[in-house]
């Protein structure tokens, strides 16, 4: 374990890695009341298809998600959920392309709910009848999504910018690929992916941190297994498969969510400066300060519903920008014209050193939340990379750096919008 | 952590909880009014409009890159409605000052900031620009019409306005369409006039500064503040008895693929004399908490609901059930979440369920002294309910409720309200 005191953000980060290959980061909160632990595996809705043992495995779409579902049942009969809940820990869980996090968070009894939380997420217990009773539900969860304009926005944005990469389905899968998931197929998938090599845990709280690496290094098992590689599909190209798509819901107005495909940097400290150059580049030009958001509010064209991120999951990386307007074909103009500017006379040089400095602000404040700290500590360990030299990296950034990043990735060409209009009456 | 509390000018109060363990600080400032179907719109509508620009950062551009300077701080619109009080203002938040490189004062820079925001804002012959109130109005009216885009709340909302159709309460925070429509800037501007004039004013403040140099600062910021005679006769009724002695039901037919049921009740007789603490625990047992009886029964064991959840509001004395249902189970769950109500007033609650219950309640509280916001939303409602209990001591309480208290809550429960959103037949995927 290796202790490492961040100044600039009065931090201390705990971390290390087990003898079986789990990678462990805490950080200490001294004089908060809770704690925040998250046990995550590198294996999510895209990992469909991987190579382990040599050999080649295809799964069902939706296997994460389902297991996710079902590693909350016990062999003793318990749920997971209920004996965290009943000890007062908030526990949950989710599966994205990328990852699926089991957390929880308390106020008291913290050692004894970490436990917990380690033990049944290494502990797999299905029976067919539990399989088949959960096709149910999560039919009817697939099916309810469709119904959240915020998910039909993306997800349809995601099909026009990836071709092959599995970003581009649900992550809980259909109807039908659920359906051929069996007992055998949770335990398989299971003990490919839940290895602690996979795998990582990251807390943050009031709470003693050689404690939290005895208690893993306890309960985990001891061997160092193989960790599968996954294969997401035939290389992107650069540009959308189709540029323009439109739906309708009831919404009460167009909602628009327009993107673009990154290049993902690899794995290690050059991804996490990729990434700050990213969200600085794109803060500095699209983000709630920029002249461009301020204008297009003031003319109407904008409301408060907008937003901007890059997000890295699954082996991509992808821009979006998406709001609410009555003229999604104008923010887009718009964004090309912005862009266009930039291409050719630069970052406004102020502007791209208040970004910066509104950038530090910000991150700062994401330090307070448990949750946004430990999962971007997750990302890290997936990515090769200490999230806490984020604000170490972020004084480094050049403007000529986020030029080039928009420059690269953000062409006329390059650019998808999705769309989903009002029902009409 | 220490709190403080002092009136710094006329009706003007402050809440200070001086604390080194965050890496930020946070100040709110809310005008409180009387909730009322005529003037909500135009009260929500002014935080908005203020925000546009001052007199001397005269727009969004200038304000934004004042902030961004600021290391990033922020100050932003918050309208809220606690009970039958609306609450309009900003919220600010800055880095702590030993973050910084170059030291000091963004507090102070803050607090002037949202003072110049709040008290001298953009004009022209003394009125707020025009521009700036029509194009404010216009995100008004998308906000309000936005709420159609999250089915969960908008069902809730729907409720609401129903089943308190002849109270105040039925209005939603951001006031109502045709209300909206009809503001006008130069009425608008006679509104905030008076409502800077006549309002109690809450200013909450959590950080590293010590009570009376926050107070000092805050009382130099809002020194232009004109105070007539305040306005402390506002409140909340609350009912105790359904409109009508059968349960009305109410409904709406949407494109949608998943029904929603929503159950209002009144609390009733023990809003006499609330005890706080029994309550959460009530609500926590009957469907508050993954542990409770509408997630355990009618969610896991029956499956009837996507969700189903239980909230009370103890300002204005309702509880609401909240669910997710295919349309052929709405009967069917509605009979459930009955029965279980039925259960908790019968007393059938065991051991492990109230602990379970007790300990969930008693967390959520504890977490609120780790979250600025939540301690802001906890002390301004708090002060509106006129109590006077830290997050600490309000989850000792909870620790020490009885069952008999829970029981009795249950008792006092008053069916009022059904609301059912139903699928008008035209979407697809109606049979999954």
């Amino acid at each position: 374990m290796k202790h490492k005191r961040f100044e600039r953000i009065g931090e201390d980060l705990y971390s290390g890695q087990l003898k079986n290959g789990l990678t462990i980061n805490v950080v200490t909160k001294p004089g908060f009341q809770l704690s925040y632990a998250v046990f995550a595996t590198n294996y999510g809705g895209a990992h469909r298809r991987f190579s382990l043992g040599g050999e080649m495995h295809n799964t069902p779409a939706g296997v994460a998600h389902f297991l996710e579902h079902k590693m909350f049942d016990m062999p003793d009969g318990d749920n997971a959920l209920s004996v965290l809940s009943a000890n007062g820990a908030q526990p949950n869980a989710f599966t994205s392309s990328g990852m699926t996090a089991y957390f929880f968070d308390c106020t008291s009894g913290f050692e004894e709910n970490l436990r917990m939380l380690l033990k049944f997420v290494s502990t797999p217990y299905f029976t067919q009848e539990t399989v088949d009773k959960e096709q149910g539900i999560i039919g009817q969860e697939i099916c309810m999504v469709e119904d959240n304009p915020d998910y039909v926005v993306y997800n349809r944005l995601m099909r026009m910018l990836y071709e092959h990469n599995p970003i581009r389905d649900q992550v809980a899968g259909s109807i039908e690929s659920i359906a051929e998931i069996t007992a055998e197929t949770l335990y398989n998938c299971h003990k490919a992916f839940y290895a602690p090599s996979n795998m990582t845990l990251c807390v943050a709280g009031d709470c003693d941190p050689e404690k939290v690496f005895a208690i893993a290094d306890e309960l985990l098992p001891r061997e160092k297994e193989e960790v599968p590689k996954a294969d997401m599909g035939s290389p992107e190209s650069e540009k959308p498969i189709k540029s323009y798509n439109e739906e309708q819901m009831e919404v009460s107005a167009p909602q628009f969510l327009i993107g673009a495909k990154v290049t993902p940097s690899p794995a290690g400290s050059t991804l996490l400066h990729q990434k700050i150059v990213a969200q600085l580049a794109l803060r500095t030009v699209f983000g709630t300060s920029s002249e461009f958001y301020n204008r297009l509010y003031a003319d109407g064209t904008l409301n408060r519903d907008y937003d901007y991120e890059i997000d890295y999951t699954a082996g991509t990386a992808t821009i979006m920008l998406g709001g609410e307007s009555a003229s999604p074909q104008k923010v887009l103009g718009e964004i090309n014209s912005e862009l266009a500017r930039v291409f050719n006379d630069g970052i406004d040089e102020t502007a791209f050193e208040t970004a910066k400095r509104a950038s530090f602000g910000s991150r700062l404040r994401g330090l307070e939340d448990f949750d946004s700290l430990c999962l971007s500590l997750v990302d890290g360990v997936f990515g090769g990379y200490c999230a806490l030299d984020a604000y170490e990296v972020l004084e480094s950034v050049k403007k000529s750096e986020c030029e080039y990043f928009l420059k690269a990735f953000m062409a006329p060409d390059r650019l998808a919008m999705s769309v989903i209009n009002p029902v009409k009456a | 952590m220490e709190t403080i509390r002092k009136e710094i000018l006329p009706g003007v109060w402050l809440t200070a909880l001086e604390n080194d363990k965050f890496k930020t600080g946070c100040l709110s400032i809310s005008l409180l009014t009387q909730l009322d179907r005529e003037t909500a719109a135009q009260n929500a509508l002014i935080p908005y409009v203020l925000r546009r620009g001052s007199r001397y950062h005269t727009d969004m551009q200038a304000l934004a890159a004042e902030l961004d300077g600021l290391y990033g701080s922020y100050i932003e619109p918050v309208v809220r409605k606690i009970g039958e009080i609306q609450c309009v203002g900003f919220l600010a938040s800055f880095a702590d000052d030993k973050y910084l490189p170059d030291g000091s004062g963004v507090f102070e820079k803050n607090a002037n900031l949202c003072g110049e925001i709040l008290l001298t804002p953009c004009t022209k012959g003394g009125l707020l620009l025009p521009d700036y109130v029509e194009s404010e109005k216009e995100k008004l009216l998308d906000s309000i019409k936005s709420r159609l885009n999250d089915k969960r709340s908008w069902a809730l909302q729907r409720l609401i306005e129903q089943m308190c159709c002849y109270e105040p309460f039925a209005v939603s925070r951001l006031g109502t369409e045709d209300t909206a429509e009809s503001i006008y800037y130069q009425k608008l501007t006679k509104h905030y006039r008076n409502l800077i004039m006549t309002s109690p004013v809450e200013i909450f403040y959590c950080g590293s500064l010590g009570a009376d140099f926050v107070a000092e600062k805050l009382s130099d910021a809002l020194s232009g503040m004109p105070r007539g005679e305040i306005d402390y006769d506002i409140g909340t009724d609350i009912r105790m008895n359904s409109v009508e002695e059968l349960p009305r039901e109410f409904s709406d037919e949407l494109s949608v693929t998943q029904g929603k049921l929503v159950m209002g009740y009144r609390l009733g007789e023990c809003m006499d004399d609330p005890d706080i603490a029994a309550m959460y625990v009530f609500n926590a047992v009957f469907g508050g908490c993954v542990t409770s009886k509408l997630f355990m029964n009618v969610r896991e064991k029956l499956s009837l609901c996507y969700y189903a959840s239980s909230l009370v509001d103890l300002h204005k004395g309702l509880m609401i059930v909240s669910s997710g249902v295919d349309f052929d189970k709405f009967d069917a769950a509605k009979t459930e979440i009955e029965a279980q109500l039925e259960a908790v007033r019968r007393g059938e609650v065991d051991a492990d369920e109230l602990l379970a219950a007790k300990k969930s309640v008693a967390s959520d509280l504890r977490a609120i002294l780790d979250s600025q916001y939540n301690l802001e939303g906890f002390y301004l409602a708090n002060t509106i309910d006129g109590l006077d209990l830290s997050p600490e001591e309000l989850a000792a309480a909870v620790e020490c409720v009885e069952l008999d208290a829970v029981v009795e809550i249950a008792r006092s429960v008053v069916p009022d309200a059904v609301y059912y959103l139903r699928g008008n037949g035209e979407e697809d995927g109606d049979e999954a």
